[in-house]
């Protein structure tokens, strides 16, 4: 037994399939069907190949363990290294018909991997220290269902991206910065990141609407290749935990705060000390969770006019504060509260909308346009920004 | 022998395109390393000068912890380091945008050195020389920036944009208007203006650039009211754009009762063609190791000028020079908040750029402006003809560019900081830009008045092989540096306390003991 921490990859061969032909995402055996046809060339072993042969020149000795074939081994070979290889209870096998698709040779190998295969990859791997997984939105989904699965036992992961769809915040930048973050994981060293996905069949059709999943743990977020400008300290990256201490410096007394879905505003919980939900829409005030996961009705009688605060956290990478995986927050709640809405965001997500506006969709166009204008958006401990938010069906006719 | 090497031919076989590089690697230790007990190099003095032989009161007990070394020693150890080194003097160092990284002169080094014999505490009556430099460098810079007064002592640009927030913070607190606790800033102003209002105690709001790549007008009207101290905010931003509005983001901020704090630590592209106080701001700061060609000392000691409006004036650090009767004299500002830094300033700097400036004279700093602009716009004109090279929002730039390789990394997966590395193999590189990344893939250019058009079509044309060795082999890209020194770092050290060591005492300390 080394030192070293236990490495563990899992690939998902058909990531990213559907990307180069156009399909705005691989999920589903009929979109793989129809990037084969297409003549799609499956890269997600390479792209963890390449995460792999990073890690490895950074770290030679770490100890790799994996599953067999493309679903990891082919990867750590490709990338010259050697590892342990983990056989899950049911060795993959192809999904009727999706085998003999036309296609590369690779392609024939990887065809036929579902999302129960990644789930049960992750399941075996369970023991690793970090588990680095190739993909997209759609295999953190997976692999954030077995970490659930696993519990407490569940290891932190890190995403190769490799996927059509890298909205989630579990991603490394680029497969060799994943490789090198793991080279330089420390175990106890993890923050938390969001996994959101689209709805396939809408983004196809140009109808976007990212929805937040859940989080997963991982390793530390430090830029492998910072190009920091020496002599010059910038301001430290403003976290979640900093936005979540601004806010309830915030709170007043008397206040009743109603907190949207996401990490962000969970980290509002936390820093207030309730425990609040992920996914669901919280009542807190005074210090206490008057109410959790309440659904709309529920939350419409508990606003009080002229003295609750909506808090909303900004949601994957399309700027959504209002109708996306909150639909709980209704036009009547919004129209009953009566205070400005408290909108929650690190400057990265910002800085990520590249100009773009916030949107709102509550489903009340006219609450929408009222709702639009400039508003503050808090990023950090004592710092905000001032930012332009618009009714998503403005920002949509153009 | 490789006849190919031969030089034994002539003429002299003409060199390739590109630069066969190959930066040195020493693996040389730390001076105090090599230190060995009893090791002395001796300077002898000159003719006529006695040695002065101090009093014993202000004799040290003992010696200082200085490395012992022979001066043979000494001389190799800088010079392999400076082998293993990119700096202004070695390479085309246009890389470094927002750093100006431009030519210092080295007769002014000379001048420099001569005022290294002085002590800072020495009495005013015996240092009049170099109280006189002071003054008359203040006067320029005043009339640089339109300014009334302006203090030398920061030891660097965060130094004055502190020194900067703290007079906006005693002016505010002398009116009765303490209750004004907000800075506003931008996105694409040197984040030293956030973190120096928020060291200071202010909640800072940030505007995000719009569209067009300016700093959003409207926020900053929906920003500006009861609670705001100043806007601090550079122009042109580290996009190398000049705000149109900015004269309206002043008036914006004064309507609300807040101070204009312009950041012209780097006004290489403005000198002699705007003024701060024209444009109605009420402060700004230069870095002298930007503009006025003094050397960045990699960290410092450098130089920064904080120049203020008559209004201000009485808050400025202290001592300032000031000039009665023929004599000058050391003075503490009526309201001064203090010192910033010990003593008057960073005299050698002060006396490099005086000297800089004296050589130039008005017009010569203005063709320092108009020359970098013209270098930007045709360094720009070569890096945008590059495939997969853009400067978003597509408009003119004055000194400096922020481009972008989005489409090259697209394409080829190659990441802008690899291709800055991989540069780094012909004896040039380039910074990417601060966090986060607004402008995605970034690399940003400033190539200053300093080099001639032959190092910036060398500069362009190692980019332009660099990227097409990224769609020819990517991974051959992702693995450089080939002729470097180092590597790759880890840098992860340097965002931990824990680890990180700017002294050798801090290094012994954290690391071997
Ligand atoms: C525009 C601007 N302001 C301020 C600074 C900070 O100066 P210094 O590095 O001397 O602290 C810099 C340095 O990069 C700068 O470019």
């Amino acid at each position: 037994m080394t030192g070293e921490p236990a490495i563990g990859l899992v690939v998902n061969p058909v990531a990213g399939l559907g990307g180069a032909a156009g399909l705005k995402g691989s999920d589903g055996a009929a979109a793989q069907r129809a990037a084969l046809a297409l003549g799609a060339v499956p890269r997600a072993g390479e792209r963890a190949a390449r995460a792999v042969r990073a890690l490895l020149s950074r770290r030679p000795g770490a100890r790799l363990v994996t599953v067999p074939g493309p679903m990891g081994e082919d990867a750590v070979h490709a990338a010259g290294g050697t590892c342990a290889v983990i056989h899950p209870p049911a060795p993959p096998r192809p999904a009727p018909g999706l085998a003999e698709a036309d296609g590369p040779m690779g392609a024939r190998l990887v065809a036929g991997t579902t999302a129960q295969d990644t789930r049960r990859a992750v399941v075996a791997l369970a023991g690793v220290d970090l588990l680095l997984f190739a993909g997209g939105d759609g295999t953190a989904r997976d692999v954030l269902d077995a970490l659930r699965e696993l519990g407490g036992q569940a290891p932190p992961v890190l995403g190769v991206p490799a996927g059509v769809k890298v909205y989630s915040g579990c991603f490394a930048v680029s497969p060799a910065t994943a490789g090198l973050v793991a080279a330089a994981f420390r175990p106890g060293r993890t923050g938390e990141a969001e996994v959101v996905d689209l709805d396939e069949d809408g983004y196809r059709r140009g109808l976007v609407g990212p929805r937040l999943y859940g989080t997963v743990r991982v390793p530390e977020a430090r830029a492998a290749f910072s190009g920091r400008k020496t002599g010059s300290s910038g301001t430290p990256p403003a976290t979640v935990e900093a936005v979540a201490r601004e806010v309830v410096s915030r709170m007043r007394p008397g206040v009743r705060y109603v907190l949207g879905p996401g990490a962000t505003t969970r980290a509002v919980g936390r820093e207030h000390g309730v425990a609040t939900t992920l996914l669901g829409v919280d009542v807190v005030e005074d210090g206490r969770l008057i109410a959790a996961d309440v659904p709309e009705a529920a939350l419409f009688d508990l606003v009080r006019p002229g003295k609750t605060v909506v808090v909303l956290s900004v949601i994957g990478g399309q700027g959504f504060v209002l109708g996306r995986g909150n639909q709980q927050i209704s036009p009547r709640v919004l129209r009953a509260a009566r205070a400005p809405l408290l909108v929650l965001a690190t400057q990265r997500k910002l800085a990520a909308l590249r100009g773009r506006p916030l949107l709102a969709d509550s489903g009340d166009e006219d609450l929408d346009r009222r709702l639009s204008g400039h508003v503050q958006v808090i990023t950090g401990h004592r710092e905000s920004t001032i930012y332009r938010l618009r009714a998503a069906s403005e920002e949509y006719d153009g | 022998m490789n006849t190919a090497e031969s030089f034994a031919k002539l003429p002299v076989a003409p060199k390739p395109p590109l630069r066969r590089f190959h930066q040195a690697r020493w693996d040389e230790p730390i001076i105090f390393e090599l230190s060995a007990p009893g090791r002395r190099g001796v300077a002898v003095p000159g003719p006529g000068a006695a040695p002065v032989e101090l009093p014993a009161s202000v004799r040290r007990a003992e010696p200082p912890k200085l490395p012992e070394m022979a001066q043979l020693h000494v001389l190799r150890h800088y010079l392999r380091l400076s082998q293993e080194n990119l700096g202004v003097d070695l390479n085309i160092d246009v890389g470094q945008g927002t750093c100006t990284m431009k030519y210092s002169p080295k007769v002014n080094d000379r001048f420099a050195g001569a005022v290294a014999e002085l002590h800072p505490l020495q009495h005013e009556d015996t240092v009049q020389g170099v109280l006189e430099i002071y003054w008359r460098l203040e006067r320029m810079l005043a009339e640089i920036s339109g300014m009334a007064r302006v203090s030398l002592q920061p030891g660097s640009g965060s130094a004055a944009i502190y020194a900067n927030i703290a007079m906006i913070r005693a002016y505010h607190a002398a009116r009765g208007e303490g209750h004004r606790d907000q800075v506003i800033t931008t996105m694409f102003s040197h984040p030293s203006n956030a973190a120096c209002a928020k060291t200071a105690g202010y909640e800072v709001i940030t505007l995000m650039p719009d569209a067009e790549g300016l700093p959003d007008i409207e926020a900053l009207r929906a920003a500006a009211g009861p609670r705001t101290a100043a806007l601090m905010i550079t122009n042109p931003e580290d996009t190398g754009i000049f705000n149109p509005r900015i004269q309206e983001f002043v008036d914006l901020v004064h309507e609300a009762g807040g101070l204009a704090c312009y950041d012209q630590a780097n006004a290489n592209g403005i000198l002699g063609i705007t003024r701060a106080r024209d444009a109605g701001f009420d402060l700004c700061h230069f870095n002298l190791h930007k503009t006025f060609s003094t050397p960045h000392a990699c960290g410092g000691p450098a130089a920064g000028a904080c120049g203020v409006s008559e209004e201000l004036a009485p808050f400025l650090p202290g001592p300032v020079v000031g000039f009665d009767d023929g004599t000058y004299r050391l003075e503490t500002p009526a309201a001064s908040i203090g010192k910033v830094r010990p003593f008057l300033g960073v005299t050698p700097n002060i006396v490099r750029a005086y000297a800089w400036i004296m050589a130039l004279g008005g017009e010569g700093l203005r063709q320092v402006a108009e020359t970098a602009v013209l270098n930007n716009n045709y360094l720009m004109h070569r890096i945008l003809a590059i495939p997969g090279a853009s400067a978003p929002w597509g408009r003119r730039r004055v000194e400096q560019v922020r481009y972008s390789w989005q489409e090259l990394t697209e394409e080829t997966g190659v990441h802008s900081e690899e291709i800055g590395v991989r540069a780094a193999d012909f004896g040039v590189h380039y910074w990417t830009s601060h966090h986060p990344y607004v402008v995605p893939e970034p690399f940003t250019l400033e190539p200053t008045e300093s080099y001639s058009k032959e190092d910036l079509d060398e500069y362009a044309d190692i980019l332009a092989h660099v990227a097409s060795e990224a769609r020819s082999d990517p991974a051959f890209v992702k693995e450089a540096p080939y002729n470097q020194s180092v590597h790759k770092i880890d840098m992860t050290s340097l965002d931990d306390p824990g680890e990180w060591a700017p002294t050798w005492r801090a290094y012994v300390r954290k690391h071997l003991s």
